[in-house]
């Protein structure tokens, strides 16, 4: 019964790309608006290693970016827990943050970044949309400890360092868990839209390769793009899930 | 002078009306006071007050016991889920100051002296119900408390593993002799356990009457059957029905 779940959306894609094929052989479509899966593999096999090494660089500006953004969030995140004033103060920027889409500041960020420099510009906008999963998972976090244990904090005169480091930043680790792991796959996403606004010949990541292959009209190679990051994308999400899990797994002690 | 008081105290929660009082209760030290109520009598607020966690509306609270003096036990076990078993009873000495060994030796003694040798280094998550209120207790009681709350630790546990946490707080009052306030709604418990059993009313809670309950603690085997524990179960009972019937 496992083995039949675990096939099934296997079968359903293997079904697709058969249905794919069969209908662009049939209509004889064009190869560069829709190439069959066939062609779509021989591209991929042919740039595999160019394809690789770009989904490396994304990958690493994702990485990169997700480490920055987790230590400014976590930091601002235990200030404002201190001061709750300054809480107030920061939540709707924050916000402000949130809603707006990277496409739309991407051309200023390269800007301020120089136009040498334009991986910086790439990592910093990566760094603005891994951001605020993992502050607001850190703000919630450092609230949800147990009022109880907080009682017994204020009947042992903790300080307030005690209490952030030995009651609230230890309660916050499954919100900080699961904020990384989105604030990790909106890093890629942020990466990859980054590489858009950038543009051609900045930073030749993954995005730069579909550009690339669309301004050729070289289908084929697209698609085949498309594919490897959605592969890694899976990948990096089935990664951070397992960690997410062995986290939880030590936090709660079984 | 009583160890901690509540004089003429009442508590008002902003747009919740009174939860308590006016309620004037006196603990001496070394006493066992069972606190028996009806649900939302303000018994919990009462000792939140005694632990100086929360302050009255009105009246006078008076402790003497100093920082570190006062521990808590809750309902729940209240432990950190993180820590093992072992860390989490050293927890209040560190932060008092007592440094990582000696805290780490007194933990484990705390732990020995509730039954749990061996279960050092498990995780609450390991640990059975009974066994995490254990923990519980070691925590409270690893700083030598001169005054021990008990706001209804057993009430999530069976009956059996009740009757041996009870008798077991009892051999451990026999050694350090703190004065225990405890919350219960259980007539039986309030009786085994206390020197003296106080009725509170329906909320706000007021003084409805109280008991002394005589015999030697530890209680000896047979207690329970005994006719002066079944007359202070009578009594208690008796008040805490007129209470409640107003």
């Amino acid at each position: 019964m496992r083995w039949v779940q675990r096939l099934a959306p296997l079968a359903l894609t293997a079904l697709l790309l058969a249905a794919w094929e069969i209908a662009c052989r049939a209509t004889q479509v064009p190869a560069y608006f829709l190439p069959p899966p066939s062609a779509v593999a021989s591209a991929l096999a042919a740039n595999l290693p160019v394809l690789a090494a770009a989904a490396w660089r994304t990958l690493t500006v994702a990485f990169a970016a997700l480490v920055i953004a987790s230590l400014i969030a976590q930091a601002i995140a235990i200030l404002i827990g201190l001061n709750p004033l300054l809480e107030r103060a920061v939540r709707p920027l924050a916000s402000v943050l949130q809603v707006t889409p990277v496409v739309a500041i991407a051309p200023l960020v390269l800007i301020w970044a120089g136009i040498d420099h334009p991986e910086r510009a790439i990592v910093a906008l990566a760094v603005l949309v891994a951001f605020f999963p993992i502050f607001s998972g850190a703000v919630t976090g450092l609230h949800a400890a147990d009022p109880d244990l907080e009682r017994l904090f204020d009947l042992y005169g903790a300080s307030r360092w005690e209490r952030i480091l030995r009651l609230r930043l230890p309660s916050a680790v499954p919100f900080l868990l699961e904020g990384h792991k989105v604030g990790a796959g909106l890093a890629i996403i942020g990466a990859v839209v980054a590489e858009f606004g950038a543009g051609s010949g900045g930073v030749r990541g993954l995005a730069w390769q579909i550009l690339d292959a669309g301004n050729k009209l070289q289908t084929d190679r697209m698609i085949a793009a498309l594919t490897v990051l959605g592969v890694m994308g899976v990948a990096f999400h089935a990664a951070l899930d397992t960690l997410e899990r062995a986290g939880l797994r030590w936090w709660r002690g079984r | 002078m009583s160890l901690a008081s509540l004089e003429g105290v009442e508590v008002r929660y902003p747009g919740r009306g009174p939860a308590l009082g006016p309620f004037s209760l006196r603990v001496e030290a070394g006493e066992i006071v069972a606190l028996v109520g009806p649900s939302g009598c303000g018994k919990s607020t009462a000792l939140r007050l005694l632990a100086g966690l929360e302050s009255p509306t009105s009246g006078q609270v008076a402790r003497t016991p100093g920082r570190g003096e006062t521990s808590v036990v809750f309902q729940a076990p209240t432990l950190a889920p993180w820590l093992s078993a072992r860390a989490n009873v050293a927890l209040p000495l560190e932060l008092a100051g007592v440094k990582g060994r000696a805290a780490r030796s007194q933990a484990d003694a705390a732990l020995a002296r509730v039954g749990l040798s061996g279960a050092e280094r498990a995780r609450p998550a390991q640990l059975s119900g009974g066994m995490a209120m254990r923990v519980s207790l070691a925590r409270a009681l690893v700083t030598e408390p001169r005054l021990l709350l008990l706001d209804e630790p057993f009430a999530a546990l069976d009956e059996i593993t009740r009757r041996a946490l009870a008798d077991d707080v009892l051999k451990l009052w026999a050694d350090l002799q703190p004065a225990i306030v405890f919350v219960t709604h259980n007539v039986e418990e309030a009786v085994y356990m206390a020197t003296r059993v106080v009725v509170m009313t329906p909320g706000p809670g007021r003084t409805a009457g109280e008991a002394a309950v005589s015999g030697a603690i530890p209680r000896p085997a047979g207690f329970r059957t005994t006719a002066s524990f079944r007359a202070t179960v009578e009594r208690v009972s008796e008040l805490l029905a007129g209470a409640v019937a107003g």
